[in-house]
């Protein structure tokens, strides 16, 4: 495979395009209300109307606004068609033919989509994520290409650090200082881990990615093991995930084919392999040391850093792990150049970020903004604010590691730095937006007690402390809990937070912290007075 | 001064608090000159008084009747001291705890239907056998309190370095040989 | 190997590279708690009980697994490290059944023995009485999941000392709990070789000879001892 071939295939996909097409969300949301018979109700009815020389049916990844789904879009008419049903189709195809049709119509023009810019979801919902024709139709695997003739891994790691790219699974560690401290490790066997394992409840930004786009995410893991000096590479994808699965597979498969994949990649020295772990869905084998050990075949537990992976990780080799979305970033970066990407978002955070827009918001689905949109733009705007003429009370970030940000505080620029400040974190990318009917304790345990239950139990804090949160919180809703009880919830928010062994334990008490902070009032009118308590004014008396 | 206003009570225990207490010997005569034992098992006192200073509490929190008198010990007493492993973490009375939240009916049904040779029967007269909470809890769960005498039973020694710090005015604290669980 | 030289506590000590700040305090006479860690085995940083301040990390890092260097400023017993070992002890206890006075282990119990120094007359926390099990199977041991901390020890010992990879763990967060084998009973266990170590190894009574009674049962660490020093550094004479 060389320069030439690609734009063969390029131009012949190309070429092969006809005048119209229409589009059917084929990702995991839309397919859970019957997406896949719409798709094939709509190919027969183009049969049948006579128009499959100049119509194509194709099934693309997600189209973000999930709650309206089976979304299909015509391009001929600029058309957005929501809650498509599989007897709808032939209606639908009608259209093309001066028919009409009730069927529900989006608008495209809404903030919803008119705020959005895509960087990693630019080729969601526009090409069939099953063929590697229509990704290299797209200029896929140019950068690679690039990267390989023209970058030393030096320049490929220094191009990443001066994009000023961050972690998108959680922490935000900047990407660049990652690649080049792998890169300098001496090893003979150096890994590259995409970690696809995705557990906070309420996100499915990776898993669109992969289901939409998932040679993105090989193409930047290919870019990442060149630059660091890896030749083998995992993706760690949790088994919940089957429809990403099996994308992958093909595009692995695809790629090798095409020699994408492989031993000497364009012609040129460099080898390079993906193989896929399965995760049993445990949300502690996102951690990174977990995650190796489960790679390894080891029982799934985080073990304490340093050492990093960096510097000693998948069987004690330096190993590069980064999220889907980080990966899948790549690709656009070395296609347009470090100085484009970092002249999108904030000062100290960098191009654009995907949330999964949920709870009770009118428009939910998957969204892409630049950094430094504000929580309103996204809320209010995009997302159309709560439903049934409610005010939003608050939005959750970060899920069960982050905390949430009240209404009040809706103008704040969403950034690493800003959210952290409220006591957030931008998270892997989950945003529930809750109304005012919310009880803020009720969120706090929500949390907790997934926290409880996914605990690896490894270290003391985190597995016997959570409960005790777990409990303590239960007693402050069922009105059994004095003053007593909520500072000693205080206090093992204090010690889980600071003695945990990984990310998990250390972030378990966010939630309960941010509710403290800005809803206090509604955990402490749940309090009792204290009716046992000591003899003289809560003091104990000193015998004279 | 006027002597320490004193007592003793016992809860869920087997007493064996009270017997250690017993132990001190002749600590008993020198403690019976500084002390005012107001309310025991080992007096014949049927209402817990008023303004009592120092309460030792033997035993868990078992039924409604250790929960009713102990709200009134705290009511009407200055320190509370959890005496013994029953009163300080529920100890063998609470292991029933472990059969689950509404096990009452099974304990009852054990002890006295099961394991019973005459008159298999629960007893049940209301205002005479107190009803069994769902939860044995230690003291420190139902009422605040203020120091810790563990051991089961805690050795007529440790009793007596309590007792010692108590008289004289300190806040009493057991440390090394003196904190002992079991 | 370079020597380092760093303070604990305000006391300039030096050490070889590549030791832990557990094993350069201990060998200086400061003693810092420990409850997973077990001379002779890996160290996994799960109890917490080790942490210490380090100046200039925010973290607090296990002692146990942290590798002292150049200029480390160390804090192993801050008012803040105590109070947070007397809660991780304190949640312990809660945690599961420890009745210390029916217990085999009682009065030779490291568990107590932390409890004692660190001056934890009660527990604050609400116990929790989960529902665990006393596997008797065995020929002569037994094990009281009611009294285990988790802290693998026994699995450490069993994979790593004896090689029979009897010993595991199971299920996660408060359902955590040392299996044999596939989880069966530990009399059917076909890799158990009876050697005994995990019950030499177990801090508290959770492992246990059979027959034992109430403050028997006595864990001999010396014999695990000798046998690592005789594989380790070939000394094979008490
Ligand atoms: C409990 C826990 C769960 C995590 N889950 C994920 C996850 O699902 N996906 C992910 O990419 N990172 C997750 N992380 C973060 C990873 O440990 C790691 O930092 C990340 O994959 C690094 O990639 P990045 O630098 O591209 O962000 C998790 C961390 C913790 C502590
Ligand atoms: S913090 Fe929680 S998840 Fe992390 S190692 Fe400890 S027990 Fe396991
Ligand atoms: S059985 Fe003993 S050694 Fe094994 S994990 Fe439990 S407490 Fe530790
Ligand atoms: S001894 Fe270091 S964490 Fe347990």
């Amino acid at each position: 495979m060389v320069n030439e071939d690609l734009n063969v295939i390029a131009e012949k996909e190309q070429a092969a395009r006809k005048k119209i097409v229409i589009r059917c969300c084929m990702a995991a949301g839309c397919m859970s209300s019957k997406s896949e018979a719409v798709k094939k109700n709509l190919e027969q009815a183009v049969n049948e109307a006579e128009l499959s020389d100049g119509v194509e049916v194709r099934g693309v990844g997600c189209m973000k606004l999930c709650c309206e789904g089976p979304l299909v879009s015509v391009d001929s008419q600029n058309a957005l068609y929501e809650k498509v049903t599989p007897e709808n189709a032939l209606e639908l195809v009608q259209t093309l033919k001066g028919g009409n049709t009730g069927i529900k119509r989006g608008d495209w023009n809404h903030p919803f989509f008119k705020k959005q810019m895509s960087i990693v979801l630019a080729n969601s919902g526009e090409i069939d994520p099953e063929r590697i024709e229509a990704y290299i139709a797209v200029e896929g695997y140019q950068a690679l290409l690039t990267v390989l003739r023209e970058m030393t891994p030096k320049q490929v790691v220094e191009e990443m650090v001066k994009s000023g790219l961050r972690g998108r699974g959680g922490a935000g560690f900047p990407t660049g200082i990652k690649w080049g401290t792998v890169a300098k490790t001496e090893s003979a066997q150096k890994y590259v881990i995409c970690n696809a394992d995705e557990g906070d409840p309420g996100a499915f930004m990776d898993r669109s990615v992969l289901e939409s786009d998932p040679h993105s995410v090989l193409e930047g893991m290919a870019i990442a093991a060149y630059a660091v000096g890896a030749n083998q590479g995992f993706i760690y994808v949790r088994a919940e995930y089957p429809l990403a699965i099996k994308r992958l597979q093909t595009a692995i498969k695809q790629a090798k084919q095409l020699g994408l994949l492989g031993s000497s990649i364009f012609e040129s020295p460099f080898n390079f392999n993906i193989d896929i772990r399965i995760g049993a869905g445990a949300f502690v084998c996102g951690e990174e040391t977990a995650l190796m050990a489960s790679v390894e075949g080891k029982r799934g537990t985080p073990r304490p850093r340093p050492p990093f992976p960096a510097e000693s990780g998948l069987w004690g080799c330096p190993t590069l792990i980064n999220n889907v979305e980080t990966f899948a970033n790549v690709p656009p970066i070395y296609r347009k150049g470090a100085e484009w990407f970092a002249s999108i978002g904030t000062e100290k955070s960098k191009g654009t970020k995907v949330f999964a827009l949920a709870g009770k918001i009118n428009n939910t689905g998957l969204i892409e903004v630049p950094m430094g949109t504000t929580l309103r733009q996204i809320v209010e705007e995009m997302g159309g604010g709560a439903p049934d003429g409610r005010e939003i009370k608050a939005v959750q970030t970060g899920g069960p590691s982050g905390g949430c940000i009240p209404a009040q505080h809706l103008d704040t620029p969403v950034d690493y730095d800003s959210l952290m400040k409220l006591g957030s974190i931008m998270g892997s990318g989950g945003m529930i937006v809750m109304d005012d009917s919310t009880r803020m304790v009720d969120v706090a345990r929500y949390f907790m007690e997934f926290c409880v239950d996914e605990s690896c139990g490894k270290c003391v804090p985190c597995r016997a402390g959570t409960q005790q949160m777990l409990h303590l919180l239960e007693k402050i809703l069922n009105r059994k809990a004095t003053g007593h009880d909520l500072a000693k919830l205080e206090e093992l928010c204090d010690m889980v937070r600071h003695t945990s062994l990984c990310g998990l334990g250390q972030t378990a008490p966010n939630p309960t912290l941010s509710t403290l902070r800005f809803f206090r009032k509604e955990y402490e009118e749940l309090l009792q007075p204290e009716e046992f308590g000591r003899y003289e004014n809560g003091e104990a008396r000193a015998l004279k | 001064m006027d002597r320490l206003k004193v007592a003793t009570v016992w809860l869920g225990g087997c007493a064996g608090c009270h017997m250690s207490f017993l132990d001190l010997d002749e600590f008993l005569i020198e403690l019976a000159g500084k002390i005012e034992l107001v309310y025991s098992p080992v007096v014949d006192v049927k209402e817990y008084p008023e303004n009592v200073d120092v309460c030792l509490i033997e035993g868990a929190v078992c039924n409604e009747d250790n929960l009713e008198i102990l709200h009134k010990i705290r009511a009407r007493t200055k320190v509370l001291v959890s005496f013994g492993d029953c009163a300080v973490t529920g100890n063998v009375p609470a292991l029933r705890n472990k059969l689950g939240l509404h096990n009452v009916e099974n304990i009852l049904q054990r002890a006295y239907v099961e394991n019973a040779q005459n008159n298999p029967a629960i007893p049940k007269a209301d205002g005479i056998v107190p009803r069994l909470l769902e939860r044995v809890t230690p003291v420190h769960e139902a009422v605040s309190v203020e120091y810790f005498l563990p051991g089961c039973p805690p050795p007529a020694d440790r009793i007596k370095a309590l007792m010692t710090q108590v008289l004289g005015g300190k806040e009493p604290k057991l440390e090394g040989a003196n904190l002992k669980f079991g | 190997m370079a020597a380092k030289t760093l303070t604990i506590d305000g006391t300039q000590v030096s050490a070889e590279e590549g030791a832990t700040v557990l094993q350069v305090a201990r060998d200086h006479g400061i003693e810092i708690p420990t409850l997973c860690h077990l001379e002779g085995v890996y160290d996994v940083g799960a109890c917490r009980l080790c942490l210490v301040e380090v100046a200039g990390i925010a973290k607090l890092l296990p002692a146990c697994t942290t590798k002292i260097s150049e200029g480390m400023e160390l804090k192993t017993n801050s008012e803040r490290l105590q109070k947070y070992r007397r809660m991780t002890l304190e949640l312990l206890f809660a945690e599961r059944s420890h009745v210390c006075a029916v217990c085999v282990s009682n009065g030779h119990c490291e568990l107590q023995t932390l409890a004692y120094s660190h001056g934890m007359e009660h527990v604050r926390y609400d116990y929790c009485f989960p529902k665990w099990k006393v596997d008797v199977t065995h020929r002569l041991f037994g094990m009281d999941h009611n009294r285990c901390i988790l802290c693998a020890r026994c699995v450490r010992v069993c994979w790593h000392i004896e090689g029979a990879g009897t010993k595991n763990v199971s299920g996660r967060g408060a359902s955590a709990n040392i299996i044999n084998d596939l989880n069966q009973p530990w009399g059917q266990s076909d890799s158990c070789t009876e050697c005994g170590k995990c019950v030499m190894s177990c801090p508290t009574g959770a492992l246990f000879h059979k027959g034992s009674t109430v403050a028997e049962m006595v864990h001999d660490r010396d014999k695990l001892e000798f046998i690592v020093n005789a594989r380790e550094k070939k000394q094979w004479i008490v």
